[in-house]
């Protein structure tokens, strides 16, 4: 029954993966790639409960690994989406906010 | 905290990612999304921590800390030009992050056969992941050669990989084990596969596999979430499974080719296009300045030579200068012009060019025969006219930008190489084609002089 349920869960969450991009201009794209690539990094709490759940040592390694490659997939995925979002400007706007 | 208190911070967790990428939808609400989207990041991983399962700290803080380090570096030190390569990369560790998971799921107490499945996903799926991405940083890079690599026996090779990983697989859920030797073939088995299927892959294809690979790094995590029984890991992964996928799909469309051509025919590798014969009429700088300064629209369609070149900062002076001389000023991108998906917009917005500038191919297409001069820099494939009257060519029906249309064409370019798809493009030999040979960003600083 829980798989079932998860399979549900599963079937929603792609119906809604579709229904929310499908609509997203050309000009946003690489910064919604790299956007979704950060929510990837959801993995981390996976890697969490691994690492922290004092089970044999190699299963605590592995998930400790796993929580370093998590963060530098969720860290630079967020700060470099928000270094290139910060980049696009309209027409006529201040030039002065140009961080890079 | 309890196991359901958790769970409802996890539904504000995904409510967050969904408005995020909602709102990543249009560049000015954008901003915001992605930052909706990391509160609810934050709010999983805080939330986690207060997991009863969750005994000892220690390894989990020095761990996130040195990743926090090398994500914070990474993402602040990286050029915009070098871009594909980074997100190549943070794919790459999100693939190999859900490997470790599922792995690490083994040493669960009480886990039923479906779960072992999910196990094996998961580390099938983050495995190939991360050595793709990992290859595909490579050739974004050019620190392997970016053209695809075809060898005669590589779909029989390629089979019998899937063939062993699949027996290896089966015969791990019969009886599974974290001593397993069939755990540590499939490891090996998926990184094998991961190299495979990027080998093939020439470097103008690249966009769809950046977007591919982003699809797998969401599906792996899904994996990993079934194989802990994790709704949040489940959603959001499917979530951005998802999102690669119509990303992929966009590329496809936009080079006339199905997914299965893109992945398995090793484009580049053969050329078989009809030779083109003309004469090409160069220009220099001089010249080109005194055509622009009496153009009234000017249309610019950049590529990934801009890039190398590192010309988008001169473009946009240009492009600057041309609206105080009262032209219209617009820059046409083609969807897969660069090396990954909206390659180009994010440079030019580096360059501070507002984004309502930027015009998508459907929308230039039509009235680019009223564009008085359009300016080609290190874009070829994607203004090739072949695609449109050649049946021979590699790239027959491929949608193009038809600058051919416009009343006259500036191709910018470094010398009479062909293009990465190595197509011949008869644009060069055009009537109303001008060629301003030189490197892009040395040629528009020299026409930009003769403005002044």
């Amino acid at each position: 029954m829980e798989a079932v349920l998860l399979g549900l869960v599963l079937m929603l969450s792609i119906f809604l993966g579709f229904e929310l991009i499908s609509k997203v201009p050309a000009t946003l794209h690489t910064p919604l790639m790299s956007g979704a690539n950060a929510i990837s990094g959801i993995t981390i709490v996976g890697a969490i409960l691994s690492a922290g759940a004092e089970l044999e040592a190699v299963a605590t390694i592995l998930g400790a690994l796993a929580v370093m490659f998590a963060t530098i997939n969720v860290v630079g995925g967020y700060l470099v989406t928000n270094r290139m979002l910060s980049m696009f400007k309209k027409k006529d706007t201040d030039q002065s906010g140009g961080k890079s | 905290m309890s196991i359901e208190l958790i769970n409802i911070w996890y539904i504000v967790a995904a409510a967050l990612f969904i408005f995020g990428l909602k709102q990543l939808g249009s560049p000015a609400t954008a901003v915001r999304g992605n930052l909706l989207s990391s509160v609810g990041m934050l709010i999983a991983i805080v939330v986690t921590l207060f997991n009863a399962q969750v005994l000892s700290f220690q390894w989990i803080l020095g761990a996130a800390l040195i990743g926090a380090i090398i994500g914070y570096v990474a993402a602040q030190k990286i050029a915009m030009t070098s871009m594909p390569e980074m997100v190549a990369l943070f794919n790459g560790s999100g693939g190999i992050a859900s490997l470790l998971v599922g792995w690490a799921a083994l040493y669960n107490i009480g886990n039923t056969t479906f779960t072992d499945i999910t196990i094996v996903l998961s580390i099938v799926i983050g495995g190939l992941t991360f050595t793709g991405s990992i290859l595909a940083w490579g050739k974004l890079s050019e620190i392997m050669t970016s053209r695809a690599v075809v060898f005669g026996a590589q779909r029989a090779v390629n089979a019998l990989l899937l063939i062993a990983l699949v027996t290896c697989s089966v015969m791990f859920v019969l009886e599974p084990s974290v001593t397993s030797p069939y755990l540590f073939a499939i490891v090996g088995l998926a990184c094998l596969f991961g190299v495979m299927a990027v080998l093939p892959i020439g470097g103008a294809d690249m966009p769809v596999v950046i977007s591919l690979l982003n699809s797998y790094s969401g599906l792996a995590a899904t994996a990993a979430g079934f194989a802990i029984n994790n709704n949040i890991l489940i959603v959001a992964g499917a979530m951005v499974g998802a999102a690669g996928i119509i990303l992929t799909n966009i590329m496809c469309k936009a080079m006339n080719r199905s997914l299965a051509n893109v992945l398995f025919s090793g484009f580049g590798a053969v050329k078989v296009a009809s030779k083109v014969e003309g004469e090409v009429k160069p220009i220099n700088a001089e010249d080109a300045g005194l055509i622009l300064e009496a153009a009234q629209s000017v249309t610019f369609v950049p590529g990934y030579g801009m890039a190398v070149a590192q010309a988008q900062h001169v473009v946009r002076e240009l492009g600057e200068m041309l609206e105080e001389n009262g032209a219209e000023v617009s820059y046409a991108i083609h969807p897969v012009a660069g090396r990954m998906p909206g390659h180009m917009n994010v440079l030019l917005a580096e360059a501070n060019v507002p984004y309502d500038q930027l015009v998508e191919m459907d929308d230039i297409n039509p009235r680019i025969s009223n564009v008085d001069v359009a300016v080609v820099i290190g874009a070829n494939d994607v203004v090739n006219p072949a695609a449109r009257n050649d049946e021979n060519s590699p790239i027959y029906g491929m949608p193009i930008i038809n600058v051919d249309e416009a009343r006259t064409v500036f191709v910018l370019k470094r010398s009479m190489a062909s293009g990465f798809s190595g197509v011949d493009n008869p644009l060069f030999f055009g009537e109303n084609t001008r060629m301003l040979f030189g490197d892009a960003k040395e040629s528009l600083s020299h026409v930009i002089g003769e403005f002044k």
